[in-house]
């Protein structure tokens, strides 16, 4: 049974915090394609074109009849054949988290594997194994309790994969929009103790203001993701009590490009949605790192939500999926840099918000609350790439299946 | 499976140990000269006689057997590089044997060095093989003892082996290693302290384990003819094998690949488990031990427990086991612990042991294993050594 | 005309009997600027990114790019910045002769008026009566609309955005008219963020200040302060825009000088 989580005590300020350290990092290439399979939440093991076996550690051609090896999605039940408890480590990391439980799993899909134990599982349980990704964005298998069990997400070492919300204090960039306070409103919910709603323009109110900043929990700050010195003066004040930011800025105008295209809103949409998210991470992304394993309240993750034509571009929406390409581009970069410290960067996909801004948009669109839920659901589960909505996942999927393809016809 | 041919024409020499040291500043490629240096002074030869080499070693990098042969001087016709490990003596061993069989080389020295540094231990486990950085270290960074734990875990619940079992094999290999003066070890090891120990990866605890360290051992293979004019001792080969990831289907390792062709060995050596004067088994773990001693052909594995609680493993004792004290006593000097078994073996035959002798000493069943590529050891090798000509 | 006007001046200046008052806004990211209906283009706001700061970006230099709207934070209007003003000769920044940009203002106290009703509209009629009090008004001034508006800076009462629109105070075409044709003023002078009234696009005709000052010429100055301390009449603005090519306006650096000692 785990222990529930207790509410952190207030940090002793003479402690030298923990730093946050991740194990070694460096992994064959076909390790690392699993782990980009790993992010969007698939359990993959790679298959034998020919013999259709499974095979698993990840491996470059069969070791059944050496054909060539390809990802697919895998039934996740297992049987966990031995168990150990380690009680001594010379990785930075471990050492400072012992005793760490692991196992041998013979899963359903055929392999054996070494695999991460829940305190609910051990020798002879049946479990049902994730594939998450660790401190430094790497691949792991957890077996998790085959069904629920109380307080299952508490469970120490299940919290070094995830991000969750529980006790955690979280920024949320654009508290103005209805997204924003769909997000900030779902973390409450989820157990976050205390949501910073970031405000570009306090002088001037806006639709929704009344109700959010009166719920418990909230604390409403200044916040221009377009203003250097507004994000270093809020970085200053509460990088050090931030676990998680949560960037919710959006710009999305109609326009195209040689025809209808609107060269200011280019220029604020960049200014906001990408000159922005690299000030926001020069003002967050080192206190986070430094805070990466400091506790039960430690930082945990950077959540961008971005549409998801940044990856194809869209007729009638050109300057703003540019923006979301350039974005995605510098949040790709910035997840590189933080799994050094064990930060996870998470990208929230959307498809049009159904917002004044879509009118002329016609459904499907993508709700505020779905947005919100994403958000949650992904630093639950520690999922790197979440779509909120079935327009995003069509995409992604089409995208992903043949990229040039979707590219043009999302242009059309 | 056709019958090993016959090792005719071949002996092996020389056992050389370079005294072991817990933590060293000197580099494998100086162990390896200090080894050859022993050699030389054992037999009078130097770089110039020796026209073949083969080297084993964790920590010489970035070079190989290459780079150590320009290093030492040497200008073999024939070498080999066996990056295998507990396995690396054996397998040496077989290779030499059928170069100066064949005439591909008349003196072949055999070398295993390893230097310890203050970070060797996670230098080594970090570049250690790509299986283990993607799917074995991640999950808890426990290294082998981790790897191992989890096949004991396995393997005392499946047999009905239990730590008390293990206890008496490491206590005995204590008793031996205290007339060795090259142990590392020096103090008695009691029942009571090792079931006390505490725990490392459950259920492996402290005295399961080994000691790391810097060390070399070496011996000589060559021709009966050579050997007489260098007035040396000798041992013949009576059998090998050799066996690599058997087993693959086995969801966690209980039997290494010596379990599919110890009829093999027995057969071409003539003589079977019984017959053995002593045996040198790989011990990584205690567990390995056992799974050695059945798999070998002394028990059944069910009745592992009993057959441990019916010998005595002392040198004086009625299966004398790890007659030095074993790399859990004397030390692990990286792949010289392959080897470890193979000069003890050959020094309690030709009657020039480091420390007590065992009585009458003529044959050895010297057993090889490793490495952990995963989740289990994939190299396992056996040779049966006789005693020859003593000079 | 004697020759000593400037060198009393220079010595007025060094002895304090003329005082320069500084009627500007700190340029910086958080002043307000005039928010327009959604579907329009926005008025930036002033924004600064550090260049290099005495480091490795810049050694022994402090530096920044900066960037804006040419009606950000306190601002000139020129004639093309409205529709009636487009086809005016000299009617940009750049274009309009320096001479214009040093002229006398009087000071129309509206100030209780204002804090009564912030919706409060200066009608011809007040600024008849006005004159009855304090005097006629005399051409080539600037008419500076005092309404203490610019304590308000740092609040939201400063744009006083409600549902309706803004709420702050500003003429109707009557006074306008007045001030143009009757008076032949230089321009409007306002502490609020535009010269016409918050709520000037309901007005009929609609923003009525911008209309009949562009469309005649004059000029227009906004987010000013200390209006409150400057005389009713005798004081020098002194106006001078950035010099861009083809602007409609531009931020700058807005003084008076004023004589006597300090009230």
């Amino acid at each position: 049974m785990s222990e529930p989580l207790t509410p952190p005590k207030r940090k002793d300020p003479l402690v030298v915090t923990r730093a946050g350290h991740v194990p070694p990092a460096l992994r064959s290439r076909a390790a690392t394609a699993m782990a980009a399979r790993a992010g969007l939440g698939r359990f993959v093991l790679q298959v034998c074109d020919d013999c259709a076996r499974a095979t698993y550690p990840q491996r470059d051609r069969c070791p059944f009849c050496w054909g060539e090896l390809r990802w697919q999605d895998q039934p996740d039940g297992a049987v966990i054949e031995a168990e150990t408890t380690i009680r001594s480590s010379i990785d930075l990391f471990f050492k400072d988290h012992l005793p760490w439980r692991v196992g041998s799993a013979r899963l359903d899909a055929g392999p054996m594997a070494t695999v991460h134990l829940h305190g609910d599982v051990g020798q002879g349980d049946r479990v049902k194994i994730e594939l998450k990704l660790d401190r430094s964005g790497n691949p792991a298998l957890f077996a998790m309790p085959e069904k629920e069990t109380p307080h299952m997400a508490d469970d120490p070492q299940l919290r070094v994969f995830t991000a969750d919300p529980k006790y955690r204090r979280v920024l949320v960039t654009d508290g103005r929009t209805a997204t924003g306070q769909a997000v900030a409103e779902a973390l409450l919910k989820a157990g976050a103790k205390t949501v910073f709603l970031g405000n570009a323009d306090p002088l001037m109110r806006y639709p929704g203001q009344d109700r959010i900043e009166a719920t418990a929990g909230i604390e409403p700050v200044r916040l221009s993701l377009t203003d250097t010195r507004s994000i270093e003066a809020l970085a200053g004040q509460l990088g050090g009590r931030v676990d998680i930011v949560v960037n919710t800025a959006q710009f999305s105008r109609q326009g195209g490009v040689g025809f209808g295209g609107n060269l200011n809103d280019l220029q604020s949409g960049l200014d906001l949605e990408v000159t922005g998210l690299m000030r926001l991470a020069q003002g967050f992304a080192p206190a986070l790192s430094g805070r990466s394993d400091d506790g039960d309240r430690s930082a945990a993750a950077f959540v961008d939500i971005a549409s998801i034509h940044g990856l194809t571009g869209r007729a009638g929406f050109a300057g703003s999926s540019a923006a979301a390409a350039a974005r995605l581009s510098l949040l790709a970069s910035l997840r590189g840099e933080m799994a050094r410290t064990g930060i996870r960067v998470i990208s929230v996909l959307t498809g049009p918000v159904d917002d004044g801004w879509h009118q002329n948009v016609p459904p499907p669109k993508t709700a505020p609350a779905q947005i919100a839920r994403a958000v949650v659901t992904a630093l639950q589960q520690g999922q790197e790439t979440i779509c909120a909505d079935e327009v995003a996942k069509d995409v992604l999927t089409r995208w992903q299946d043949d990229p040039l393809l979707t590219i043009r016809e999302e242009n059309k | 499976m056709g019958r090993q041919k016959p090792y005719d024409g071949v002996v092996v020499c020389a056992p050389v140990t370079v005294p072991y040291a817990r933590y060293s500043d000197k580099t494998a490629h100086w162990w390896t000269g200090s080894a050859l240096a022993a050699l030389s002074r054992q037999t009078g030869l130097g770089p110039e006689d020796f026209d073949g080499f083969c080297f084993a070693s964790f920590s010489a990098g970035p070079d190989t057997v290459v780079g150590m042969v320009q290093h030492l001087g040497l200008s073999p016709r024939w070498m080999d590089h066996i990056p295998t490990g507990g396995a690396s003596g054996v397998m040496a061993l077989r290779r030499a044997a059928r170069a100066v069989q064949m005439g591909d080389a008349d003196i072949v020295a055999c070398v295993a060095a390893d230097t310890n540094q203050i970070d060797s231990f996670r230098q080594t486990l970090q570049g250690f093989s790509r299986f283990s950085q993607d799917a074995t270290y991640p999950y808890g960074f426990g290294g082998p003892n981790a790897t191992f734990a989890l096949i004991a875990d396995n393997f005392m619940r499946e047999y009905g082996v239990s730590r008390d079992d293990f206890a008496k094999l490491c206590v005995a290999q204590r008793d031996n290693a205290l007339s060795n003066p090259f142990a590392l070890m020096k103090k008695p090891l009691t029942h009571d302290q090792y079931m006390q120990a505490r725990p490392i990866s459950d259920p492996i605890h402290l005295f399961d384990c080994v000691m790391p360290c810097a060390g070399a051992e070496a011996f000589i293979v060559t021709t009966p003819e050579k050997a007489r004019d260098l007035g040396l001792s000798t041992a013949r080969l009576a059998a090998t094998i050799e066996r690599h990831n058997a087993f693959p289907e086995d969801p966690v390792q209980t039997r290494g690949g010596w379990a599919r062709d110890i009829d093999d060995l027995w057969s071409a050596a003539g003589c079977g488990p019984q017959d053995m004067d002593m045996v040198q088994l790989y011990d990584d773990y205690p567990v390995i031990v056992a799974m050695q001693l059945a798999d070998l052909g002394f028990c059944e594995k069910p009745e592992l427990s009993r057959f441990i609680a019916d010998n005595d493993f002392t040198i004086s004792g009625s299966l004398p086991l790890n007659t030095n004290g074993g790399q859990l006593s004397a030390g692990q000097a990286g792949a010289a612990g392959g080897f470890q078994n193979v000069t003890e073996g050959l020094r309690q035959i030709l009657q020039t042991p480091l420390g007590d002798q065992v009585p009458d000493a003529k044959r050895a069943l010297i057993s090889g294993f490793g490495l952990v590529n995963y989740d289990r050891g994939i190299c396992t090798g056996a040779a049966v050594l006789e005693q020859e000509v003593l000079r | 005309m004697s020759k000593t006007v400037l060198a009393d001046l220079a010595v007025a200046l060094a002895t304090g009997q003329v005082r320069v008052i500084d009627l500007t806004n700190t340029l910086s990211p958080d002043f307000p600027v005039i928010v327009l209906p959604a579907e329009f283009g926005q008025c930036a706001p002033f924004r600064m990114e550090k260049l290099s700061r005495y480091d490795a970006d810049g050694p022994a230099w402090y530096w920044n790019n900066i960037s804006m709207n040419e009606h950000t934070g306190t601002h000139f209007d020129a004639p093309a910045h409205w529709v009636t003003g487009k086809d005016l000769p000299s009617n940009t920044v750049d274009a309009i002769p320096a001479q214009d940009f040093v002229a006398p203002a009087v000071v129309i106290d509206i100030s209780a008026e204002s804090a009564a009703d912030a919706d409060f509209v200066l009608t011809r009629e007040f600024l008849e009566n006005w004159e009855t009090e304090h005097g006629t008004i005399p051409p080539d001034h600037w008419i500076a609309l005092r309404t203490d508006w610019y304590k308000r800076v740092g609040t939201p009462e400063y744009l006083n955005l409600l549902e309706d629109g803004a709420h702050s105070p500003g003429p109707d075409a009557g006074a306008v008219e007045f001030l143009v044709h009757d008076r032949k003023c230089v321009g409007l002078a306002v502490e609020t963020v535009g010269t016409d009234a918050g709520q000037a696009s309901t007005f009929n005709p609609p923003l009525p200040a911008h209309s009949i000052l562009h469309g005649n010429g004059r000029f227009g100055l906004q987010c000013l302060t200390n209006l409150d301390k400057l005389p009713t009449f005798g004081a020098i603005i002194v106006a001078c825009p950035l010099k861009i090519e083809g602007g409609s306006g531009s931020p700058l650096r807005v003084v008076a000088l004023v004589e006597g000692e300090a009230a």
